[in-house]
């Protein structure tokens, strides 16, 4: 028995439409349906306002507004500061990891990441399904 | 009559010193000799012949400056290699996109299939597929990088016919005041020191020391 919501809504952000596309494709696999898209942060910030999500998975480098902005501006909101957040991103560095850690991200995965490191994440964000 | 030649000396110090278009590094260089030459009976003739050698140096340097066509550079070659750079990026999204349909084609049919080990196999090669198409977003940003360094090139080539004033180059003018950001487009961010992914072979960290580093599962 998943202890998981697997109609739970979820917001994936990223620059790149293939990106969004695959992830989108990874998460059906996994067996998540209820998938919404935005391209960057400020459009992601918009959803978010505008809909009850339960997760979201966003990239770190895109404009106008970045995934760390982005997460900043989540854990400033009142009504998204508990949304959980997997940052995924070919920032690799220490310096980025501990930035996403202090602005208060749930998980971390690095690109190109595959399958089984994103189901992993999930059920340590989530819980097992 | 002194005073007068130190003003006007002094005007064109100040003209090249503000960057003004107008400013002749080589008339400010001519004027100095001209006027030194007046009292050259008591002028240290090494610094004249020391300020005889910069002119002699700043010819040379235009003169390979223009040799270079930095015009061309600016205006052809530069704009040309971001264009390329930005179809490779444009082809293989569009590539991807391809790629993607017909994996996703393959994933509703497996669906269909009786046999469930190879609907399982079809659905893992798709999985692997998947996987591997996550390449378009990297090599993406990477020219993306390189496209900015170009950007940056053409301002700092910019600059240097700026510096060397319009006639050293047929064509080429002193353009707009451009932007100091440390990117070539202008783009200010907070976070702007952190975005320099993805990071080369051996200079990020691997997922498992990130995963360590936070404490995550």
């Amino acid at each position: 028995m998943s202890d998981v919501d697997m109609n739970m809504p979820i917001l994936i952000v990223d620059d790149y439409k293939t990106m969004l596309r695959i992830i989108r494709n990874l998460l059906k696999q996994l067996g998540f349906n209820n998938v919404d898209e935005a391209t960057d942060g400020s459009s992601a910030l918009q959803k978010l306002r505008g809909k009850q999500y339960s997760l979201i998975i966003s990239d770190w480098n895109m404009e106008p507004m970045s995934g760390l902005q982005l997460l900043k501006e989540c854990r400033a909101d009142a009504h998204l500061k508990d949304l959980s957040f997997i940052m995924v991103t070919a920032e690799s560095k220490t310096e980025n990891v501990i930035a996403a850690k202090q602005a208060g991200v749930n998980n971390y995965i690095v690109k190109p990441f595959n399958a089984a490191t994103l189901k992993k994440k999930l059920i340590a964000v989530l819980g097992n399904f | 009559m002194a005073n007068m030649v130190r003003e006007e000396l002094l005007e064109k110090l100040q003209a090249f010193d503000s960057g003004k278009e107008n400013a002749n590094l080589e008339g400010l260089v001519d004027s100095l000799m001209q006027n030194i030459g007046e009292d050259a009976v008591e002028t240290n003739h090494k610094i004249l012949n020391e300020i005889g050698s910069v002119a002699s140096y700043i010819h040379d340097t235009k003169r390979q400056l223009a040799s270079l066509r930095p015009d061309e550079i600016k205006s052809d070659y530069l704009p040309t290699a971001a264009d390329e750079l930005d179809a490779i990026v444009g082809a293989t999204e569009q590539a991807t996109h391809n790629i993607l349909s017909a994996m996703e084609q393959l994933e509703e049919l497996a669906e269909t299939l009786e046999d469930a080990t190879v609907s399982e196999k079809i659905n893992g090669a798709v999985t692997q597929v998947y996987e591997a198409c996550s390449f378009q977003d990297i090599t993406g940003q990477r020219i993306s990088r390189v496209v900015n360094a170009l950007q940056h090139v053409e301002q700092k080539v910019d600059k240097l016919l700026q510096a060397f004033g319009d006639d050293t180059v047929k064509g080429v003018g002193g353009g707009p005041e451009k932007s100091t950001s440390k990117r070539a487009d202008g783009v200010n961010r907070p976070d702007e020191d952190l975005c320099n992914g993805p990071q080369m072979e051996g200079e990020g960290v691997s997922q498992d020391d990130i995963d360590a580093l936070l404490g995550f599962d």
